[in-house]
This record gives C-alpha cells, structure tokens and sequence, in this order.
C-alpha cells in the first residue's frame, strides 16, 4: 500500500485552510462542502471494497435512513414526527444508521463477490421503495422537508463557513479513523477476510462477527456522512435514496481511486465539479453523457483513479533522479 | 437530441448569453432561471415547457422594463432533491432574479418550502399543481398563475355521474401530491352526487410494469379514472390495450395531454373518447388561444402537434412576469416589493382565459371539460365540451371548511 508524500497531504491541508479565505460561499458549501459529505458515504463504500472485499450498494441506504431519523426528530416543514434536541437526535439517527448497517452485513455474510454486491443493492433498493410508498415516517414521495440545520450560539450549521468547516473536518477525522483502524488487529483480520475468509475462519476468527463489525463501521460513517447531507438539504426524500444515487456513490469510489481511502474524496471533488458545471459546459440535455464518460475514461486509462495522478509527481521525480544519475555516471570519466 | 441543429442552436445560444452578459451591465438585466423536467418521466412535457417560456420572451423580444432578459433553464427529474439543488445552483450561482418553474407537484412543495429561505428571489410558478403548494402555509414570494390539480377538476365528476352515468369507478393513480389534488377534485363532486369508489390503485411514479394493477382492476366498475402522467400514461394505454382492457376511461388532466397524445402507438385508439378536464382544450375558439397554437407551430416545426398544457402554463407565468416588469419599469429594488405587489395584483391575458390570484397568490382559473377526438388528418386532440369559468381553489366552497376536511391523500377523499 503506498503512503502519500507528505508534501502532498501538507499541500492539500494549506489549500482547504485558503479556500474559505479565497473562494465565494458558493464553492465553500456547494462544492466543497458537498464533495465532503458525499465522499465520507464514498468513504465507507471504498472502506469495505478495499479492506474487506465487499462492495456495498447499501451505503446510501444507511445514509439515508441516518438523514431520515434527524429529519424525524428534527423541526421540519412536513409536520412529521417529534422534535427532540438536535444532539440527542443526532445519537438517534448515528446508532440508527450503525445497526442498519450491521443488519446488512447480517444478512449479507453469506455472500460474497458480485453476490453480496446484488443483495445489498435489494436491501438498498428496498429501504427506497419503503420509503416512497410509507407515509407515517417518511412521508412517501415528497419526503421531509423544511429542516433546519441546528443552531450553536449565534451560528447556524448550515451557513457556509461553519458547514464547511465541519464537514471538512469531520471528513478529515473520518479519514484518520479509518487509516488507524486498518493497522489495528481488527483492520488486518478484516484484510486477511478480503484476501481469504476461508483461511481466516480456519485460524480460528468469526468471519461473520468481523463482516458485521465491519459492516457497522461503515454505516457508521455512511450516518455521519448522511446527516450533514440533511443539513446541506435541508430535506431528505427517496430521490436521495434510490438507484441513482447509490450508483453514483460507487462512482465517486471508483473515479477517485479505491487503492487509497482518500481517493472517495478526490472522486467526489471531481463528481460534483462535473456535476455543477456540466451543464454551463456542455449540452444542457446531455450532462449525465459527460459523467459517463468521464467515468469510463478513469476506468479504462487510470486504474487507480483520480487520485493515482498524484503517484505520477512521484513517478516523475524518480525518473528525473535516475536520468540525473544515468547522466552523472555515464559523463564521469 | 444530438444532431448538427441542436449543437449549433446550444453554441450560438452559449455564444449569445456570453455576449449578451458581456455587453449588457447587471442593472440593465433580469436573469430568469427556468426549472423544468428533462428527464424521467416527464422530460416530454418538460421540453414543451421550455418551448412556452421561449414564445413568451419572443413576444416581448425579450426585454421587459426596460431591462433585457437574460433565460438559464436547469433540468429536474421530478424528485424534490433535485429541484431544490438546481434552484441553489441558480440562485447562489447564476445570481437569477426570478425563478419561474417548477414543474412536477412535489417539486412545486419542495421549491415552496425553499422559497421562503430566499426571500430575495421570486418563484412564478411553472405547472406543478399539487394542491398545498399554496393551499397551506403558502411562501410569500411563491406565485402561483394557475390552478392546481383540484381546480383542474372542476366539473368532471359531476358530468360523469350525470350525463355520462358512471356510477361506480375505479382509479388509478401516481402516488404523489399532485394526483392526490385531482382525485380529490373529481371525488369532491361525484361522491357528492352518490357516485361510488370502490378501488383506488396507487403507483410509483415512474412504474414501467402495469400488469398487477391491470390484474387488479375491479371488473363491475362503469369506468376507469386513469390520472397518470407522460411516460407512465403511455405505457400504461399499451399494457391496457395489450391486455385487452374494454372499460370506459377518464383521464387526469395530464394524461390526455398532448404530450401523451402525440405520441403513437396502438393505444391511440382505446384513447379515443376519454373524458378529462383540465387548463385547456385544444379547439377552443377563443382568438387567444389560436394565436398561440399558430405561433407555437410557426416557432416550433419540431414540437409537438399542438401546444401542451405545460406549454400554456409556463407561457403564462413567463407572460405574467414580463407584465408585472413592465408596469414597475424594472424596478426590482427592496427585495422586489414593487414587483411582488405588480404580481399579486396582475390579471394575465393568458391563451386560456384570463388569470387572476387570490389571497394566497394562487390563481382563479377557467376550467375546459374535454373529450378525446381525433381530426381528419388523424391526430388526437382535446374537444371541448364544456367550459367552467372563474374555479377557485376551494371549488366554489367556504374556505374553513374546505381546509377542515383535511390534505389529499391516499385515503381521503373515500366513498367505496
């Protein structure tokens, strides 16, 4: 597993602190922000294909059902559910998202490869389908909208500079927690499960536990990625949970990279990039063309996702170092 | 479509708009953004939208107040999430002064809500028509210049159950807001007469497979009130035809649209004879309207056969918004109050009958009683039975009363 250049990742922390300083708030909260928040779902997915050797459709779902729980529990304009203070509700809609999570890598443990893939994409498919058609907790088609951002002090959550910061930050954390959790015992039994859960299991580890435990985590941070979706929103309907959006998910893993848990957020930068501006750019009718293809060129000419053009600075360096000493050798007498 | 046409129309309109925002400074213009539906189900009825606000900025050249308008139209599915993120993106990136759209009812609800956290940017409403939109907690800056869903009934249940005597119908239906106000306006007033429901079939927008529905449909009803819309009518026609269905059918207000009867298909004639009711009839007399089928089929060779409802709707509110510019002189000062004011007191002269609006800015509409006919050249169109003028949101009833009754849903209005 190759670790970035730390001049990379000091590069990429100074650009963050600029950017509110440089950029209007519509970058800060529409494409930043946004990247943020849907690179943390990414995250999770990216999480258990490249640790654990599962993809998982059912990311969004949990992210889904996380936003939908704070939505409950949160003031809204559907007059729907119970307003409860937002960091109780917020611990609701967290453990909500966690134990759906858990429940999928449940019903998932069986399987494996493209099989799990299908099963969680029905367990997905199903959450949207409940959740367009019930009307006491989602309120079907039109979903929950209305919701307010809560408030600490003078700031509202949603204002840009303040959402930007947590969902930047929490991105960042979420980051540094899974990096720390591949190296722990637990991480490398999980890898060992992607490599051979047979073998695993013989050694004497409960693969199935492993699966939930890591299925779990992942919902875990697919809630946290979920509810500042809510608040970025401002309403949470099945739209947000449907196919379209859990593809677009595995996108976003794909296009930035599954090698590295930083290519989600990479992926997303460059999806909501192409997302905004698409249709400036492009034919109106036709950005979702422009998507695919940019896509299908990442996965056909760069394997390792956008993020695998930063391996090329260090490809360049080395082969200008080996130039320089062919050179330096070849002019000694 | 990506043809040579189609490309050179968007690079020359890019061309135009750089131009346009290059030339002009930002006092002399208006930035209108446009929300329509080109994709999912009703990308067809949201193309025809986009061609409604095109013939009315041609009418006035687009210029109104004296300030040139400058149109940015942004694609929606249908879905709430995505109509409220293209309406952000036009007003905190494209900086639009109004928004007219949207089109689909649950994105009229969720535009609603946003709204009234922008309150320095006014929503014309284009054709969403789902009841609540402005029926409760309506958004001050949120004008509606047409009816909605239950407005567009008026006159159809009882004409059913008296002249047609359908007593005992069955419904099929979108399961969101906007079907939930037509089956509420047609129920109102044939449940009032004694006419009987005994099963209604909701379904997901967007459904493609109708066979359990069709397998559902009760055999001792006299007639089949069919409200979906777009893609979703059509495919449900051919599943019916294909099935060998025989009912009697009414049609919601979009299912007979024109986009839906432009398109072919051997449904075409189990189509024929379907009652509907809605904001147009497509051989009204009325010089109005003939000037605009004529200059929608002048402008638009490519378009559909005659303008839809959506066309007439989206005209409309872009109409009211050149009126209500030009009698302020473009005057958008103080978060728009001149203008709001214009708005909320504007008659508009629209190819339908005039539109005015009531307290809570939705409008007071005339509503056409139409059949399904077909012309010599065999085209389907709307014929126009009869016309009820002046329907309100309440239809006709106490107000108190009307909201005491309680939303439109899946289970109220019920008489099985």
């Amino acid at each position: 597993m190759k670790k970035r250049s730390p001049s990379l990742s000091w590069l990429v922390v100074a650009a963050l602190v600029l950017v509110p300083l440089v950029l209007p708030a519509f970058w800060l909260q529409n494409i930043f922000a946004k990247a943020a928040v849907f690179g943390i779902i990414a995250l999770s997915l990216s999480f258990l294909n490249t640790y654990g050797g599962m993809v998982s459709m059912a990311q969004m779902a949990a992210a889904g059902l996380a936003a939908y729980a704070m939505a409950y529990m949160s003031v809204n304009g559907s007059g729907l559910g119970v307003p409860l203070p937002w960091p109780l509700a917020l611990v609701i809609a967290l453990t909500v998202g966690t134990v759906f999570g858990a429940l999928t890598g449940w019903i998932a443990s069986r399987t494996r490869g493209v099989y799990l893939l299908m099963l969680t994409l029905a367990i997905g498919m199903g959450v949207f389908s409940f959740a367009q058609q019930n009307n006491e907790l989602f309120n079907a088609f039109d979903g929950i909208n209305g919701v307010a951002a809560p408030r600490v002090g003078h700031l509202s959550l949603n204002a840009p500079i303040p959402f930007y910061v947590l969902s930047v930050g929490l991105a960042w954390l979420l980051l540094v927690l899974v990096n720390h959790v591949v190296r722990t015992p637990f991480g490398l039994a999980l890898q060992g499960l992607r490599d051979s859960d047979r073998r695993l299991a013989a050694l004497g580890f409960r693969v199935t536990l492993h699966k939930i435990a890591a299925f779990a985590l992942a919902g875990f941070m697919a809630s946290v990625g979920g509810v500042l979706m809510l608040w970025y929103q401002g309403q949470i309907a099945p739209g947000s949970v449907g196919l379209t959006a859990a593809t677009n998910i595995l996108v976003i893993a794909v296009l930035g990279g599954l090698r590295r848990p930083a290519g989600a957020f990479a992926g997303a930068l460059v999806f909501i990039l192409l997302q905004t501006f698409a249709t400036d750019l492009f034919f109106r009718d036709r950005y979702n063309t422009l998507i695919g293809a940019v896509f299908l060129l990442v996965v056909l000419f760069l394997p390792s996702g956008v993020l695998g053009l930063t391996d090329l600075v260090s490809w360049l360096r080395r082969a200008i170092r080996t130039r320089q000493a062919g050179e330096q050798s070849s002019s000694t007498p | 479509m990506l043809n040579q046409t189609s490309f050179r129309q968007s690079a020359l309109g890019i061309a135009a708009i750089s131009g346009a925002l290059l030339v002009t400074p930002a006092w002399a213009q208006v930035k209108v953004g446009v929300l329509a539906t080109l994709e999912g189900p009703f990308a067809s009825p949201g193309q025809d939208s986009v061609r409604g606000v095109q013939l009315a900025l041609d009418d006035v050249k687009s210029t109104a107040g004296g300030k040139s308008i400058t149109m940015i139209v942004e694609g929606t599915n249908a879905e709430p999430d995505v109509v409220v993120a293209k309406a952000r993106k036009l007003v905190e990136q494209d900086k639009v002064d109004v928004i007219i759209g949207p089109l689909s009812g649950s994105e009229g609800i969720a535009i609603k809500n946003y709204s009234k956290s922008v309150p320095g940017v006014t929503f014309i409403n284009g054709s969403s028509a789902a009841e609540d939109t402005t029926l409760r907690d309506p958004s001050p800056n949120f004008f509606r210049f047409m009816g909605d869903g239950t407005q567009w009934m008026a006159g159809l249940g009882s004409y059913a159950y008296d002249v047609k005597k359908y007593h005992r119908v069955a419904i099929v239906s979108e399961d969101y807001s906007f079907p939930y106000s037509q089956v509420n306006g047609f129920m109102q007033e044939f449940c009032a007469k004694g006419g009987k429901v005994p099963a209604k079939l909701w379904v997901p927008l967007g459904t493609k497979d109708y066979s359990s529905v069709i397998a559902q449909l009760p055999s001792d009803v006299d007639a089949v009130f069919v409200v979906l819309g777009g893609s979703d009518a059509v495919t449900f026609m051919s599943q019916y035809n294909q099935a060998g269905g025989q009912a009697h059918m009414m049609g919601g207000s979009i299912t007979v649209d024109q986009s839906v009867l432009s398109a072919r298909g051997p449904f075409r004639k189990q189509i024929i004879g379907m009652l509907s009711s809605g904001p147009t009839a497509d051989n009204n007399n009325s010089p109005e309207w003939k000037s605009f089928v004529a200059d929608y089929r002048k402008k638009f060779p490519n378009g559909l056969q005659s303008p839809s409802l959506f066309a007439n709707n989206y005209y409309t509110a872009t109409k009211a918004m050149t009126l209500a510019l030009d009698q302020v002189h473009g005057d958008l000062s103080d978060h728009q109050a001149a203008f709001r004011k214009a708005l909320s007191n504007l008659t508009v002269d629209s190819p339908s009958g005039d539109v005015k609006l009531d307290g809570n800015r939705q409008g007071i509409v005339d509503v056409y009683l139409t059949e399904v006919d077909q012309n010599a050249q065999g085209q389907l169109f709307n014929k126009l039975v009869k016309v009820t003028k002046g329907v309100n949101q309440t239809l006709g009833q106490p107000r108190e009363a009307w909201l005491a009754k309680g939303e439109a849903g899946r289970n109220y209005p019920s008489c099985p």
